[in-house]
């Protein structure tokens, strides 16, 4: 443990994998890796990358990490994609729009399942961002699919959060979908050599003058395979994070953060001691024959914990 | 008896008999619940004049060599001429390659086909980083002129027609052909061969792209266009489904996607300005045999009827070149086992008899080892022997679409027709061809029959004799095919003479200028032409293009 | 929780045939595996780097080319250069029966010939991953 700590705080590749791996499974030892590496993190910047599927995130991500690196940035990825709701097993196929970049050192890609853990995507993924900070990444992207309610936390944690659309998907749906409008801090219509670009552009623009507030995320145009408007969207994501940090809304944002982090942990720390409590199967049992109600259930599972902690 | 009531009384025995099939079942259930093939259609228990109801002889079944061409191409077919038996060869170097050209021909083979390494394929010399380990093993190594000057050594170009399965290079291959067929007097308009330059499909299902789509469509369209005015009688591309079927699709899925990408062949030539009733006769087609007999007759009399309703009514074709389907076909790879070898003789004996009952033009047959490797010259020349035994031993030749009439058969052709349709109106929907593998949607549907066969054969539902039924220990074969790894050094080697022995200058020159060409828009082929004479390597050359047009990432 | 077993599928070299690959993903996935599948033509060195960021459990190598003989021990050599000596590392494809026993001197811990069947590869992972 201790050489993968030391091994991770210089950046180096195996121990910084390992590490995630420990991180991403639980694994024993997680709890001091964690307290020893949180106090280093905070410097990195954590941008996020959501869509639909089909809108071409691995290759704008892919684009935006040579833009970085060009600029001296060393950078981590996550590439997130869905496990099987059948088996649990997945393939985590993102990276190959990204492999161009296998061989330098400056860049960790790393793929992440989404499981089904009752944690969520959210807090393991969470975890795996403070270990490639603690790492010296200047810059940590979240790939992730879809937008969906995980996806959502993740990347309400980010610094800034880009939407990535494209033309002939059913644009106005797409716009109108819950959750975008709230969380994309920049948008990049991406194939936009294609017919529809410009209709998608104007429809996001209109929705966004429905919306309160004075600062309007930017809307960038990119084709991302022919490396067009990456400057700008990568300019563009600088300038929003510049423009929250000058605004003095970092300190409100941090503490939104540690809120949602502190949340999942919660969850899923008390689901796992409920469930691991032997009264629990009984106490699902007599919900389903409708002798309690699943707030008496509550109570009684509080008590269980109770009197499990007087034991110890 | 009336029509009407002749239908009737068939329903009606149908009807009792279904009562006797009934009572047989009970006894003594079939061997399956669903006989179907992997493109879904029904293998029925009987097929009856009722099911060929709909099908108009004059209008869907017709006659050879005249539209819709379900019967065939030519009036005469195989009573005229045989199919070309063309044997896909190369390997090592083009010394090696040239020993069994010479031998394939003394034993009787019709036509040429080059097999080309990877590095070749990919655009790569033999002495590039990515080509290490790979120079002459899947077929001949070509880095320049030089190569395949040797390659062709005492081959008459005027007298022989030469398949080169070559694609995103295809191109500089071409003009290698050419300047091989000049240092031996033989003028361009001679020549007769194919190209596959059939770039869409690489996308999608053989992975030896090098550019991205449009640049490459750009490509294409050039070599459409220098043909038709200096090789009149060469076929420009060699449109394929093989590869397609290969990657694991069905039947209804290779003769859709092949004839989607064919469309925007055509398509992309028709934008550049070319007549359809110019270029379209040299259009070609390559498919693949594979194991269900009966399946694979009908796919290709309704790939060659779909095709030519598609030219008339998308393209407005007038003449009856432009709109009939000519086309080489290869037994499928993928039904070869490494389990029992020699099974794999009988296997594509009935695979290459299913492609002369479907009137395939030109037939490649595989030899039984490989499912190992590469064939060795006694395996090859049993492939050989099988084309040879059926032209003139099975009697099928001496007659023109035989199975025509076949209840199931003329069934078998519209549904194939009718689901193929289904799935190009999918893609133009979609926004055509480029768009759908940009969406992933060829690769996903060929992704999931694949693993619907594997899943098949791995729950014995499809039974392969040796693999999974009837296996036996065995003891590894023996005196196989194999490529020294010596040769790559020797490649390597003749490659830095080349590269000593030229004029520098020249090569720099023809270089610089294949760039402007190729950054101003205006056609490639002269250009490459001159650069291939002055012995500038195939890598070279491609490295000028990769420079302006980009490499193609998949995903 | 169970770790789940991490397998990075990869075709070294030139061949595009990514039929066998895409299957095999497919099957382990189906089994509960988490499989990365990098694409076609990627070089040893590309696999290694991969295969340590990812921190698999094991590399299933594909090739049908024939440069297997030359591809399959350099991958192995550059993960125990790396550190990543551990990693389970079998392959597929088109090898002749004759070439086996130099590919396992060479690490490659087992060649799945044309016609194996999932199952076979899935227990084998199951059983040898560390």
């Amino acid at each position: 443990m201790e050489d993968l700590i030391e091994g991770l705080l210089v950046g180096k590749v195996r121990p910084l994998a390992k590490a995630i791996t420990v991180v991403e499974n639980d694994q024993p030892g997680k709890r001091e890796l964690l307290k020893r590496i949180y106090p280093k993190t905070g410097n990195a910047y954590l941008l996020g990358i959501t869509g639909p599927p089909g809108a071409g995130k691995s290759t704008l991500t892919d684009k935006i990490i040579a833009n970085l690196r060009k600029q001296g940035k060393t950078v981590g990825v996550i590439a997130v994609d869905p496990s099987s709701p059948f088996s649990g097993g997945a393939i985590l196929g993102d990276r190959i729009r990204m492999q161009q970049h296998a061989l330098d050192e400056g860049v960790f890609i790393r793929s992440m399942a989404t499981r089904s853990n009752l944690g969520g995507l959210a807090k393991n993924t969470v975890d795996v961002i403070h270990l490639l900070d603690a790492s010296g990444k200047d810059v940590i992207i979240v790939e992730t699919v879809g937008v969906g309610q995980d996806e959502v936390d993740i990347v309400r944690i980010a610094q800034t959060t880009v939407v990535v659309m494209v033309p002939g998907l059913g644009d106005s749906v797409q716009i109108a979908k819950a959750g975008v409008m709230e969380i994309a801090d920049v948008f990049a219509v991406n194939k936009a050599d294609r017919e529809g670009a410009d209709k998608l552009f104007s429809e996001i623009r209109a929705m966004l003058d429905m919306v309160k507030g004075d600062i309007k995320p930017a809307i960038f145009r990119t084709v991302a395979v022919d490396d067009v408007g990456i400057e700008e969207l990568v300019q563009g994501i600088f300038a929003h994070g510049e423009r929250v940090a000058s605004s003095g809304l970092t300190g409100k944002k941090l503490v939104e953060k540690a809120k949602r982090e502190l949340h999942a942990y919660l969850v899923d720390n008390i689901m796992a001691r409920s469930t691991g409590l032997t009264l629990y199967d009984d106490v699902v049992k007599r919900i389903a024959a409708k002798e309690i109600t699943p707030m008496d259930g509550v109570e009684k599972i509080f008590a269980g914990l109770e009197m499990k902690k007087g034991e110890n | 008896m009336s029509c009407t009531d002749k239908k009737a009384r068939l329903a009606e025995r149908q009807g009792q008999w279904q009562g006797m099939v009934d009572k047989a079942l009970s006894r003594f259930p079939e061997r399956k619940e669903d006989f179907s093939t992997t493109s879904g259609i029904e293998m029925k228990r009987l097929f009856t004049p009722a099911d060929v109801d709909a099908v108009d002889y004059n209008e869907d079944v017709g006659f050879p060599g005249e539209f819709p061409f379900t019967r065939g191409v030519q009036p005469t077919m195989y009573r005229a001429r045989f199919w070309t038996m063309r044997q896909y060869a190369g390997f090592g170097s083009a010394k090696q390659t040239n020993e069994r050209y010479r031998y394939l021909l003394e034993q009787g083979q019709t036509g040429l086909s080059v097999a080309f390494d990877l590095p070749t394929q990919i655009g790569y010399d033999s002495d590039m980083e990515l080509a290490d380990g790979e120079v002459g093993k899947v077929g001949v190594a070509i880095d320049s002129l030089a190569d395949m000057e040797i390659l062709f050594d005492q081959i008459a170009l005027d007298k022989v027609s030469t398949s080169m399965t070559i694609n995103a290079p295809a191109a500089v291959l071409l003009a290698m052909y050419i300047a091989v067929a000049e240092k031996q007097g033989v003028s361009s308009d001679k020549l007769r061969g194919t190209i596959q330059n059939d770039v869409l499909k690489e996308y999608f299902a053989r992975g030896t792209y090098i550019f991205p789509p449009q640049p490459s469509m750009k490509i294409i369209t050039d070599i459409f266009s220098y043909c038709k005015d200096n090789l009149p009688n060469w076929n420009t591309i060699s449109i394929s489904g093989y590869h397609i079927r290969e990657a694991g699709s069905s039947a209804v899925q290779e003769v859709a996607f092949t004839l989607a990408d064919g469309l925007a062949y055509v398509d992309a030539a028709i934008k550049t300005g070319l007549d359809v009733d110019v270029f379209a006769k040299r259009l070609s087609f390559f498919f693949n045999v594979h194991n269900n007999f009966l399946e694979e007759v009908a796919k290709f009399r309704a790939a060659r009827r779909l095709w030519a309703r598609l030219m008339k009514e998308r393209f407005g074709a007038k003449k009856a070149s432009s709109m009939m389907m000519r086309f080489h076909t290869q037994t499928a790879g993928c039904s070869l086992t490494a389990q029992q070898p020699d099974n794999n003789v009988v296997r594509v004996t009935m695979q290459a008899l299913a492609a002369v009952l479907g009137g395939t033009n030109s037939l490649h047959t595989n030899s039984r080892d490989e499912a190992l490797c590469l064939p060795t010259e006694a395996s090859v020349q049993i492939a050989l022997r099988t084309q040879q035994i059926i032209a003139h031993e099975s009697g099928v030749a001496d007659t023109i679409d035989p199975l025509a009439g076949s209840y199931l058969v003329e069934s078998m052709t519209s549904e194939i027709e009718a689901k193929a349709l289904e799935y190009i109106n999918k893609i133009d929907d979609l926004g055509g061809v480029v768009k759908a593998i940009e969406a992933g949607f060829m690769q996903q549907e060929i992704g999931d029959s694949a693993y619907a066969y594997q899943k098949s054969i791995e729950t014995a539902d499809q039974v392969i004799v040796g693999v999974n039924k009837f296996t036996i220990e065995e003891a590894p074969p023996e005196n196989l095919l194999r490529i020294k790894q010596e040769m790559e050094i020797e490649q390597r080697k003749s490659l830095a003479a080349v590269k000593a022995g030229r004029d520098a200058a020249a090569v720099e020159n023809s270089l610089k200028a294949l760039k402007q060409v190729a950054e101003s828009g205006d056609n490639l082929l002269p250009s490459i032409v001159t650069a291939v004479k002055t012995y500038a390597t195939l890598g070279e050359v491609c490295g000028v293009l990769r420079e302006v047009f980009g490499e193609y990432v998949e995903g | 929780m169970d770790k789940k077993i991490k397998v990075l599928i990869a075709k070294p070299g030139l061949d595009g045939h990514d039929r066998g690959a895409k299957v095999v993903s497919r099957a382990l996935r189906d089994a509960g595996m988490e499989v990365i599948y990098t694409g076609i033509r990627q070089t040893p060195e590309q696999i290694v780097a991969t295969a340590v960021q990812e921190d698999v459990d094991s590399i299933g190598l594909s090739c049908l080319s024939g440069a297997h003989n030359k591809l399959f021990p350099k991958v192995v050599n550059l993960l125990q250069e790396k550190g990543a000596g551990d990693v389970l590392v079998f392959g597929g494809g088109i090898i002749p029966d004759e070439d086996i026993p130099g590919l396992k001197d060479a690490g490659v811990s087992e060649i799945f010939l044309p016609g194996t069947s999932t199952e076979d590869t899935i227990e084998f992972i199951k059983n040898n991953v560390k």
